[in-house]
């Protein structure tokens, strides 16, 4: 907690105080009770809550890594699984990375539900291969004969000072890789919901939970479903979208208050679901302001910033007022702890860019 | 104390010697006879299916085939020593074992014809698809099995690799994993001496390849590669007692590859002809028939009857190959996702758009 520093904090929480229910994911069942009091849980508790309610409601789930067990997972995102569920359903394994996501999709070949932490982004490296060439690739050898329910969650990107290593946005990676499913949440809220629908989902999901958003809090609701592969429209506006995943939609949102002040209607739109993007949502946004940024942590170059400004390029021109404008990382490794706020994107650079979006005033 | 049991013998398990002759072996009874003669029936096969894909290979029939010439005693005993809801998890140059344990054989080549990625479903047969990256498939093994064992069903993995993936971490990380777990699984290495072009000597300064066992705290054994009595021997053991929970084991088969890594390799780079010629007469049929002809187990006819099953599945490849079958572009899109996302709809419909102007033939056709 110590190592947030308290505007991010704000960020957060501006972010978690947004309308996140109303505009999250499909509508709730016409059954659905009067609203009862949400929880107020962090990111970690919330996906705690899922990995929980998901082994409670199915036997095969399983969740194994890296100190996942006694400990609860270095961000306690595992806390009180192995106490509840017991060693066979929740375990450490040996440190290795390949290992774990090797032994994960032979576990779902043989119809478990794997649910497996890697402790860090850039530590899921070694594992890169498992992840690429067979997780994303079993489905397709097969003629879609063996599929591989199961998730991968990688605590991802930076805003924690953290030593380096421990501090990539590697999405790019798997979002590159035809046959995964890359998501990433921004609220307790959709961290619940997503990766409840995370493991439902029938293909291999990489999970990516923006670290720095552990202990963000907002009110959860379980009874709220998700659906893989929709974006939402956290602010409407009028004049220009802002387009973000991850730590970056608090960012986003940030920026849209300030340009509100300056007189500039700002919408504000988290992509949830990397791979496959929702299109759809993107594009309808985008062409109602005629502009747009987008903005990221990773680096800017062969980055899924790029991918998405490259399709709203293609598919919105004709409405375009400006050219689409990213705001990502620079193209450097991540900035070790005491630089990094030169490195991430922050309002300033997010305001700039929306400034330079050819307006006639 | 512990580590002598864990430690492989000095010299491979060995039961046929080289002329035939039974070697008695206190620790591992010899198969019976009948076993032996329905390893033999599938030792012709295997070496057949060998002959046929190397010549489809030349013929163009097929894109590239790395023959098991040489280690079929190890293809054939490693379906062998499996029961029905046992497993197997092999690599490219497994067709011989895929096909033992019932593939049918021109599904197992569809990999290697290039039509698809695999060509069988794992789930009729209980052979997982052919590996091609090295020693990744081992991980796969030991998660396949440790589900099994979690859900207390007596299902048995074996794992096959050769010598050059005991190289690879995922190796290391599988014995690990499956010792620690306790699971189910036997690991198989085929040291065939060469990794395409590098030697044994490059891949290891240990002992010997079985010796790596005891550092991950499970029994290590050699045995005589060529040999397939000394194998389903060894092979049994371990399948029987990974079945009864005491865990996983590896088992380094000393044997050769008779001819080049694949169709595009020239082994004469790497290594000397005598080298070669010295390995031809420890042939694995030669010795296991001239055993069972002196048993009395078989005689000409019964060779007589092997020989035409073998020409039998021979004669089904070549057809199956020599035929082109149509391929659906479509399955391109098919088997990314289990529901197909909008780019890829878009995608398909631009190819199906080239196609309707390139090939105008075939879209009348469907
Ligand atoms: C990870 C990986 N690296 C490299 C290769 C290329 N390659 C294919 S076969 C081979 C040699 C493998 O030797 P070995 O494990 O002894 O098996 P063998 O071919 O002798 O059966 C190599 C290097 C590969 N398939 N996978």
């Amino acid at each position: 907690m110590t190592m947030l520093d308290t505007r991010h904090d704000q960020a957060a929480e501006a972010e978690a105080s947004a309308p996140a229910t109303s505009a999250t994911t499909s509508p709730a069942p016409a059954t659905s009770p009067a609203p009862t009091e949400a929880p107020v849980l962090t990111m970690a508790a919330a996906i705690n809550r899922a990995l929980a309610d998901a082994m409670a409601e199915d036997d095969s789930v399983l969740v194994f890594g890296e100190d996942v067990g006694a400990l609860g997972g270095v961000f306690r995102v595992t806390d009180g699984l192995t106490e509840r569920f017991g060693e066979r359903r929740c375990f450490d394994t040996p440190l290795a990375e390949s290992g774990i996501v090797g032994t994960a999709i032979g576990m779902a070949m043989n119809g478990m539900r794997p649910v497996v932490e890697m402790q860090f982004d850039a530590f899921a490296y070694p594992a890169f291969e498992q992840i690429v060439s067979h997780a994303a690739k079993m489905a397709n050898r097969t003629r879609g004969a063996v599929r591989l329910p199961m998730v991968i969650r990688i605590p991802f990107g930076g805003g924690i000072g953290g030593v380096e290593h421990h501090c990539d946005s590697s999405e790019a990676y798997y979002a590159h890789t035809p046959g995964l499913t890359v998501v990433a949440p921004a609220t307790p809220q959709d961290a619940y919901s997503l990766l409840r629908a995370a493991i439902r989902h029938p293909d291999p999901v990489v999970f990516l939970e923006p670290k720095k958003l552990y202990w963000s809090k907002a009110p959860v609701d379980t009874s709220i479903e998700a659906e893989i592969g929709r974006a939402r429209v956290v602010r409407e506006g009028t004049d220009a979208t802002l387009i973000a995943y991850g730590t970056s939609v608090g960012v986003a949102l940030d920026a849209a208050t300030v340009a509100e002040s300056e007189g500039r209607s700002i919408a504000v739109v988290d992509v949830r679901t990397l791979t496959p993007c929702d299109d759809e949502t993107l594009f309808a946004a985008v062409r109602a302001t005629g502009r747009a940024v987008v903005v990221a942590e990773a680096p800017g170059f062969a980055s899924v910033a790029s991918e998405l400004a490259a399709r709203i390029g293609e598919h919105c021109f004709p409405y375009l007022e400006a050219p689409v404008r990213r705001v990502t990382g620079f193209d450097t490794p991540f900035a070790p702890p005491k630089l990094e706020r030169h490195y991430l994107p922050d309002v300033d650079r997010v305001l700039d860019a929306i400034d330079s979006l050819n307006w006639e005033d | 104390m512990i580590s002598e049991d864990l430690l492989p013998r000095e010299t491979p398990v060995r039961l046929v010697d080289e002329h035939g002759e039974a070697v008695s072996d206190p620790q591992y009874p010899a198969p019976d006879t009948g076993r032996l003669v329905e390893a033999y029936r599938a030792l012709v096969q295997g070496r057949r299916v060998n002959e046929q894909c190397s010549a489809l290979v030349r013929q163009g029939r097929l894109a590239v085939y790395p023959s098991s010439h040489g280690q079929e005693a190890c293809q054939v005993a490693a379906a062998l020593a499996l029961r029905d809801g046992d497993w197997l998890f092999p690599t490219y140059r497994d067709s011989v074992a895929v096909i033992a344990r019932g593939v049918d054989p021109a599904q197992a080549l569809v990999l290697l014809r290039g039509d698809w990625h695999s060509g069988y479903d794992p789930n009729d047969f209980n052979v997982a698809p052919q590996a091609t990256p090295l020693a990744t498939q081992l991980l796969h093994a030991v998660g396949f099995a440790h589900a099994a064992a979690l859900r207390g069903e007596p299902t048995v993995v074996l794992a096959m690799c050769g010598d050059g993936a005991t190289s690879e971490g995922d190796f290391h990380e599988a014995l690990n994993f499956a010792a620690v777990f306790h699971v189910p699984v036997v690991f198989f290495v085929q040291n065939n001496e060469f990794a395409i072009s590098v030697p044994l000597s490059r891949q290891t300064a240990a002992p010997s390849l079985a010796h790596k066992a005891i550092g991950y705290g499970m029994p290590g054994e050699r045995v005589d590669g060529n040999d397939v009595a000394a194998l389903l021997a060894v092979l049994d053991r371990a399948v029987s007692r990974a079945r009864s929970g005491e865990g996983p084991s590896l088992i380094e088969a000393h044997t050769y590859r008779m001819q080049a890594h694949t169709n595009a390799d020239d082994d004469t780079r790497y290594r000397e002809r005598d080298e070669v010629q010295a390995w031809i007469s420890r042939d694995p049929l030669v010795r296991v028939q001239a055993y069972l002809r002196g048993a009395g187990a078989i005689d000409d006819t019964a060779e007589a009857g092997f020989a035409a099953d073998a020409e039998v599945v021979a004669q089904q490849l070549r057809e199956a190959m020599n035929s082109d079958p149509e391929l659906d572009p479509e399955d391109l899109f098919r088997y990314v996702y289990a529901s197909r996302t909008p780019q890829l709809e878009n995608e398909w419909a631009m190819l199906r758009d080239e196609l309707s102007r390139t090939e105008p033939a075939t879209e009348e056709a469907r």
